[in-house]
């Protein structure tokens, strides 16, 4: 009996994952293996998923180390698009000092930021189309900055003020903007995933033409939800780009938590059949080819894409987090793959179409861009002093089309207690 | 028609009028589902309005409020509301909440229709009956039809509703009402009046409960199986009841509860789930609070235990006549 008591066999151990380094330790990436700029096939967009399963598991580059784009991932882009491209970045980067300046002094409650992983959704907004509807998590607000949707309609948002198209409700950063195509964020994490199949799907059996893209964190690659996803845009052969923002940590876990220590997050494609790419998210122009390529894919009935960015949080978590309690605090320094902005700026100098002068000319105009902006929305507000800016009967509505008897009921009965307290 | 029938004739109408009535879930395609509801569908409809879904609830509800937010009136089926657990995240916090976080922006028209409840020796997991579990969340509808007629009506004013809807179907009785005695012959529908099943178009509004026998001396509430249930006891006794079908519990029909309740004086609640927590609990506490001065006696509630569904002691665990008849005779000793 293979339970039989006295066999001779040693004990079994459990593996935890630890992340290489931690507060103190010296870092190097050295070992960490990437794929030269321009060295990765680039596959028709038609391609049956089995003849690229090699993909998963280099780096998509573009830009090489002299700042010159090449191979064939390279999108041949017209020079005002990079521009354009390193704009929405620069804007994205002044919007987050801002708002992050914003919540420390008081006028909201949260503040998340993007630093470092600008091109991810900057780039990917660029090779979109309007129509395109984004399912994103809560670090891609370089998609309705790309979309130049108003700056003052995001940070009403941010200072739940009187401006705040969600009335207050949602966490500071969960936008929702129907009409730039960016859908209503969760707090709970990879719910949109599924969501994004759906729309997607929806899309196709209506014979549109709009596709439909998500993004999660690495560490979300872990819930159900992100399964439940790729079976049915693979089972479906849904019109969605399905991304994985590998920024190397969630929060204080790091991204082996996740099952990263095993394959790569590109990898978990290859189980359902969809093509999957993995691609430095910090080259802008890489990410911009790789979800043009993804979405003529879905565009041309091909299927969905996994794309894995592997980029680097550079910053906090969020402003409720410490990262120095957790990682080396020069670990993003080291991280081999650079500032994304300083990349494609490099590049936009190598190539005769950008100069230092303009460059800082740029973030000057944008940052007064910016800080103009939170004049106007402060005009209306900030989430200290206005908790009550919608009027609280407003927080009952919504909850259904129409307001039913119950609610109705508790409507009134709040207004009672408030004319009661003499508030 | 029976139960089923009426429920496959309301997609279809609902099919016919809007194109963007899509329906999706296990085996509902080509199969027409297990209990044979989506029957015929996709063979009319098509395959891209009718088709089947992987097992995964999470993936089914999840895509169908990004259908929804599309534009489309998805109508899942979970096949047992005991598999509606893995899709809970995606009805709980997504679909019940879409159109309060994005301030009406994105709204989720989406119709989970869900076989419930026992007395088909289903066991523990193909019995059991979780609306209470729902009714807790703000910005879902639950509905439970307890006859062909309103089986039909109710399940295409929730797919015409603009909000998410749990439609839960009571499986005991699709073939045929059940007064409670398990060791009678089932009745068939045909031989019921609500069996007269209009074919095309009519709705039953939502939140109005139905009082499906007047009464002067206790008002019974109930819902599902149990209505049927509560009229075989009425008929077995002799009590003169006031039984109240909800037809609706979110939102409810207080004002018709109340009305009943102030005349008789007396209240029994019957339902098949766990008592703890379970729905008559909000019941109790809701007549309590706005008919205490009217009321003769403790409110009563005759549920199911607060134990898993037991396979071979269904009808140990199922409200029938004489747990009903009991908490009758109680409420009504003085
Ligand atoms: C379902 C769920 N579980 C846990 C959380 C708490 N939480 C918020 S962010 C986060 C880390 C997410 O990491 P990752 O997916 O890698 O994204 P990143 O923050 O790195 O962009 C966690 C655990 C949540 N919001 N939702």
């Amino acid at each position: 009996m293979a339970d039989a008591p006295g066999r001779n066999l040693r004990p079994l151990s459990l593996h935890v994952p630890e992340p290489k380094y931690r507060p103190g330790d010296a870092v190097s990436f050295d070992d960490m293996p990437l794929a030269d700029a321009g060295s990765v096939a680039r596959p028709d967009v038609a391609a049956d998923p089995a003849t690229m399963r090699d993909l998963p598991f280099t780096l998509i580059r573009v830009l090489d180390p002299a700042g010159q784009a090449v191979g064939p991932w390279n999108p041949r882009l017209e020079p005002d698009r990079v521009r354009s491209i390193l704009r929405a970045m620069l804007l994205t980067r002044a919007f987050d000092d801002r708002m992050f300046r914003a919540q420390r002094q008081g006028k909201t409650s949260f503040y998340m930021k993007c630093t470092g992983e600008e091109a991810v959704a900057v780039a990917a907004a660029h090779a979109l189309d309007r129509g395109d509807m984004c399912f994103p998590s809560y670090r891609q607000q370089g998609l309705l900055i790309a979309r130049d949707w108003p700056l003052v309609d995001m940070m009403c948002q941010i200072y739940s003020n009187a401006g705040d198209r969600l009335k207050g409700r949602q966490l500071p950063i969960m936008y929702s903007a129907k009409e730039a195509g960016f859908f209503s964020i969760s707090g709970n994490l990879g719910t949109q995933y599924p969501q994004a199949v759906g729309w997607a799907m929806a899309s196709a059996a209506k014979g549109d033409t709009r596709i439909a893209a998500s993004w999660v964190g690495e560490g979300t690659t872990a819930e159900g939800d992100f399964h439940a996803a790729c079976t049915f845009a693979s089972v479906f052969r849904a019109p969605v780009i399905l991304n994985i923002v590998n920024n190397q940590w969630a929060i204080s876990s790091f991204a082996g938590f996740a099952g990263g220590e095993s394959t790569t997050f590109a990898a978990r494609g290859l189980g359902y059949g969809i093509a999957a790419l993995r691609v430095d998210g910090n080259d802008a122009l890489a990410v911009y080819a790789a979800t043009e390529w993804a979405a003529e894919r879905a565009r041309g009935n091909h299927g969905p894409t996994l794309i894995e960015h592997f980029t680097y949080r550079a910053e906090a978590h969020s402003t409720s987090d410490d990262p120095s309690a957790y990682r080396p605090a020069d670990e993003g320094m080291h991280f081999p793959l650079g500032d994304p902005i300083e990349r494609l700026k490099a590049h936009l100098i190598a190539i005769g179409e950008w100069d230092e002068a303009s460059h800082e000319a740029l973030k000057t105009e944008l940052a007064e861009q910016v800080r103009a902006a939170g004049k106007e929305a402060e005009k209306l507000g900030t989430l200290s002093g206005t908790a009550f800016n919608h009027g609280f009967e407003t927080s009952f509505e919504d909850v259904f089309a129409e307001m039913p008897q119950h609610l109705r009921e508790q409507m009134e009965q709040s207004a009672e207690e408030r004319r009661v307290a003499g508030v | 028609m029976n139960m089923i029938q009426a429920i496959n004739s309301a997609m279809d109408v609902c099919m016919e009028r809007d194109a963007g009535v899509t329906v999706l879930g296990e085996d509902v395609g080509y199969f027409g589902g297990v209990f044979r509801a989506t029957a015929g569908l996709q063979k009319k409809y098509g395959k891209t309005r009718v088709f089947d879904a992987p097992i995964n609830e999470c993936g089914i509800i999840g895509v169908a409020i990004g259908m929804a937010a599309y534009g489309l009136r998805p109508v899942p089926e979970i096949q047992f509301a005991d598999y509606i657990y893995p899709g809970m995240d995606q009805l709980i916090s997504e679909a019940a909440r879409l159109r309060y976080r994005s301030a009406g922006e994105f709204t989720c028209p989406i119709t989970v229709r869900s076989p419930f409840g026992g007395g088909i020796f289903g066991g523990q997991t193909h019995s059991q009956s979780p609306e209470g579990i729902f009714t807790h969340v703000s910005g879902l509808k639950t509905v439970i039809p307890s006859n062909p007629y309103d089986a039909k009506g109710l399940l295409i004013a929730a797919i015409e509703d603009p909000d998410p809807v749990l439609f839960f179907e009571p499986k005991r009785i699709y073939n045929g009402p059940f007064d409670g005695h398990y060791d009678r012959p089932v009745q068939p529908w045909s031989k019921h009046d609500s069996s007269e099943v209009p074919e095309g178009y009519y709705n039953v509004p939502l939140g109005q409960a139905a009082i499906v026998r007047g009464g002067e001396a206790v008002t019974i509430l109930c819902y599902g199986t149990m209505v049927h249930v509560a009229l075989g006891v009425v008929a077995d006794t002799g009590v003169d009841a006031e039984v109240i079908d909800l037809r609706t519990l979110v939102p409810l029909d207080i004002d018709t509860i109340v009305a009943s309740v102030e005349k008789t004086g007396r209240c029994v609640i019957v339902h098949e789930a766990t008592r703890t927590s379970g729905f008559g609990a909000e019941l109790s506490a809701q007549v309590q609070e706005r008919c205490f001065h009217h009321l003769e006696a403790p409110i009563e509630r005759v549920t199911g235990w607060d134990t898993p569904y037991p396979h071979s002691l269904e009808w140990a665990y199922f409200p029938g006549p004489v747990r009903l008849g009991e908490a009758l005779k109680r409420v009504m000793k003085d």
